[in-house]
């Protein structure tokens, strides 16, 4: 059964459904508490925590100064030592400010410890270009992330997705990036009223085909879900998964599904060289490529910085019509 | 606390104060109404109420001096004498604008005339700065000149919790390079106020801690900003090393545009006060009351920057987009021929 065929459960925007995340993973777990700038009074600059110092107040609700190695080494040190932190930061282009304390604290502490440590840390952070912020706002750098052994990497795309990761990643002991879309904030869809979990490292099949696999990620799953349309009216059968995780990857949903369509394109919203899918397409070729037909395709943001001007932002970021152009060329059809 | 030494600006020097304040004033309440209209993208940081600062500055630099901008970055580079015409134009994302259409507001910018850009990562201006200082110091020493051009850094009272802050202070005292750090305290880093996000309430007090003098004075005030920076400057200037000069003031409009996200966390009661201070009728006022300009000549001064604001918007609407085939260019400078 696909998400069409559900029957229609209780509707919430994506923001709303952040806001649900966090509220019920604070009130299932008193040790749970969150930090970070302006997510407290006011309740995020993007609205998605509106209400949570109402509910659960200053003590576990905490507005930060402008710190961000401060907001990771507070959750390192307090995820080290028995609490469950989960941390904002604001836009995504800022962990820039706390490389650090992420790659060389959060992630390694336990090994390099021994197994001595736990850091249950859920780290919340948005992502994505569209919205003309330029260079230092838009960026999607989730490559980053899952190039860094002990951290895991989640980055949901639906209202659905983005509820259960964060409560998947606040009962999760280890450290759980949660990166969301800033283009997809008043997307609405079915979420529970019940807190739920995704199960870590699982793909999503969003839809089934069996001429050309195309595996995106992020804001690009609509993109890519838009393309198969476009690609089913030309009578080509495209299967569309989101990983979701990104880190772990549920490479064995993805290398099933090429061993049935013989032909892969990869898509995502980040620049193209060394982003996820130059992993996801080498995993393809490693593993299914006696199923090629051709080689694995990719569509991604080209090697420059965002640009501001709107023309460029929209000539940088991906769509369905380039996706659906990129599995023609694949397919040597059109 | 070192105290800033009483001197008189002239009439030439309070005329340029205030000219450069008017120019800040319309510039962004016009920006505010395009990017409210739609005309403008993206978000738009105003410095609308805190102008004295930038004009008090200013003043004092020549475009060899360098400085470094925030987030909330125009008002800095339109008293650095800032084209209009190519600062709308960037703020619409055309190729006649500063950054030719690729940086837009919060990355706005004019290296020739020493403005080392807005900025959208808070507390990034400051290390640049010290980099900008840097380089003066060590050209000024090859070229046998012993007065040294200087690096400014803007930044806001919540910058100055950032780690980047404390690096550059730290370095820039060390080798008493030719910086003056100017904080615009405006009781606010976006919705949180300065009492919630730092223990002090002067952030001059933490000059004390890198070994360097920490002056306040009155953001709302151009002359007095005139005087505390123009101490400072000099002083860098001639190898007396960095300041840090705190500036208090207020921003009269939200954190991002005119009327932002309709948060209410400012009181009515605080934002008139300050209004009252607003520091262009104030300078105004004293200006007539010395007999420096008159109020026509001061009307003349608004609707001369009027009519440059309506030429220069009618510029940018009508300049050319960027060629999305000139996407990639300038991620590198090209490299020599070998
Ligand atoms: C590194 C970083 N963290 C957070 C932000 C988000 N942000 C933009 S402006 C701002 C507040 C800055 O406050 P302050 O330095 O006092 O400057 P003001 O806006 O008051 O002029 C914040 C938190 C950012 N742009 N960069
Ligand atoms: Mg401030």
């Amino acid at each position: 059964m696909t998400a069409a065929d559900a029957p229609a459960g209780r509707q919430l925007v994506y923001t709303l459904a952040i806001t649900e995340g966090v509220r019920q993973a604070l009130q299932e777990e008193p040790l749970a508490f969150m930090a970070g700038e302006d997510v407290a009074g006011a309740g995020s600059v993007f609205g998605i925590y509106r209400g949570l110092l109402a509910e659960f107040g200053p003590d576990r609700v905490i507005d930060t100064p402008i710190s961000e190695s401060g907001i990771i080494g507070l959750a390192v040190g307090a995820g080290a030592t028995g609490l469950k932190p989960i941390v904002d930061i604001m836009f995504m282009d800022f962990i820039g400010e706390c490389m650090d304390e992420i790659v060389n604290q959060l992630a390694k502490m336990r090994y390099m410890f021994g197994g001595k440590a736990t850091l249950p840390v859920t780290v919340l952070t948005m992502s994505g270009a569209g919205m003309n912020l330029a260079a230092q706002h838009s960026q999607s750098l989730e490559a980053w992330l899952c190039h860094t052994p002990g951290l895991k990497v989640v980055m949901p795309a639906t209202a659905y997705d983005v509820k259960g990761a964060i409560i998947t990643a606040a009962r999760e002991p280890n450290p759980v990036f949660v990166v969301m879309c800033k283009g997809l904030m008043a997307l609405p869809g079915d979420v529970p009223e019940e807190p739920y979990t995704l199960p870590i490292g699982k793909a999503n099949v969003i839809r089934e085909g069996d001429g050309l696999t195309i595996v995106a990620h992020g804001r690009m799953i609509h993109e890519a879900t838009k393309a198969a349309d476009i690609l089913a009216g030309e009578g080509v059968s495209a299967e569309v998964i989101d990983p979701l995780w990104l880190q772990p990857l549920d490479t064995d949903t993805i290398i099933n599904s090429v061993a049935k369509t013989h032909n892969a394109l990869v898509v995502h919203e980040a620049v193209r060289f060394g982003g996820v899918g130059a992993e996801i397409a080498a995993q393809i070729a490693e593993l299914a490529f006696d199923s090629l037909d051709a080689p694995v395709g990719r569509v991604a943001a080209p090697f420059s910085p965002v640009p501001f001007s709107p023309v460029l932002e929209q000539t940088y970021v991906p769509n369905a019509e380039r996706i659906a152009d990129e599995a023609r060329r694949i397919l040597g059809v059109g | 606390m070192a105290s800033s030494q009483a001197s008189e600006p002239s009439a030439e020097v309070l005329k340029d104060l205030h000219y450069r304040m008017v120019r800040i004033r319309h510039f962004e309440e016009e920006a505010g109404k395009l990017m409210e209209q739609g005309k403008s993208p993206g978000a738009l940081h105003l410095y609308i109420g805190e102008e004295a600062v930038a004009s008090g500055v200013m003043v004092h630099l020549t475009d060899n001096d360098q400085i470094t901008s925030t987030h909330r970055g125009h008002g800095h580079l339109v008293a650095k004498g800032g084209d209009f015409k190519k600062m709308y134009a960037e703020l619409f994302g055309r190729e006649t604008g500063y950054n030719k259409g690729r940086g837009g507001s919060m990355h706005i910018s004019n290296v020739d005339a020493g403005m080392l850009g807005a900025n959208g990562i808070v507390a990034a201006g400051p290390p640049i700065a010290v980099g900008a200082a840097f380089s003066n110091k060590y050209l000024a020493r090859i070229e046998g000149r012993d007065r040294m051009d200087v690096a400014v850094p803007f930044f806001g009272d919540g910058a100055t919790n950032e780690g980047a802050f404390h690096e550059a202070a730290n370095m820039a005292a060390i080798w008493k390079l030719p910086v003056v750090f100017i904080c615009e305290n405006n009781g606010y880093g976006e919705f949180t106020p300065q009492a919630e996000h730092q223990a002090i309430s002067d952030v001059a007090d933490r000059a004390a801690g890198y070994g360097m003098p920490g002056v306040i004075c009155d953001g709302m005030d151009a002359v007095a900003v005139w005087e505390a920076a123009g101490e400072a400057i000099e002083r860098a200037r001639t190898g007396g090393g960095p300041t840090l000069v705190e500036c208090k003031t207020y921003r009269f409009v939200d954190h991002v545009g005119l009327r932002g996200i309709g948060l209410h966390y400012r009181t009515d009661e605080e934002l008139e006060e300050w209004r009252a201070r607003d520091p262009i009728p104030q300078h105004e006022q004293r200006m007539i009351e010395m007999g420096v300009m008159t109020a026509e000549e001061i009307q003349a001064v608004h609707d001369a920057v009027m009519a440059d604001i309506t030429e220069s918007i009618e510029f940018a609407e009508n300049s050319p987009l960027p060629d999305p085939a000139d996407l990639l260019n300038d991620v590198y400078t090209p490299t020599a021929a070998s």
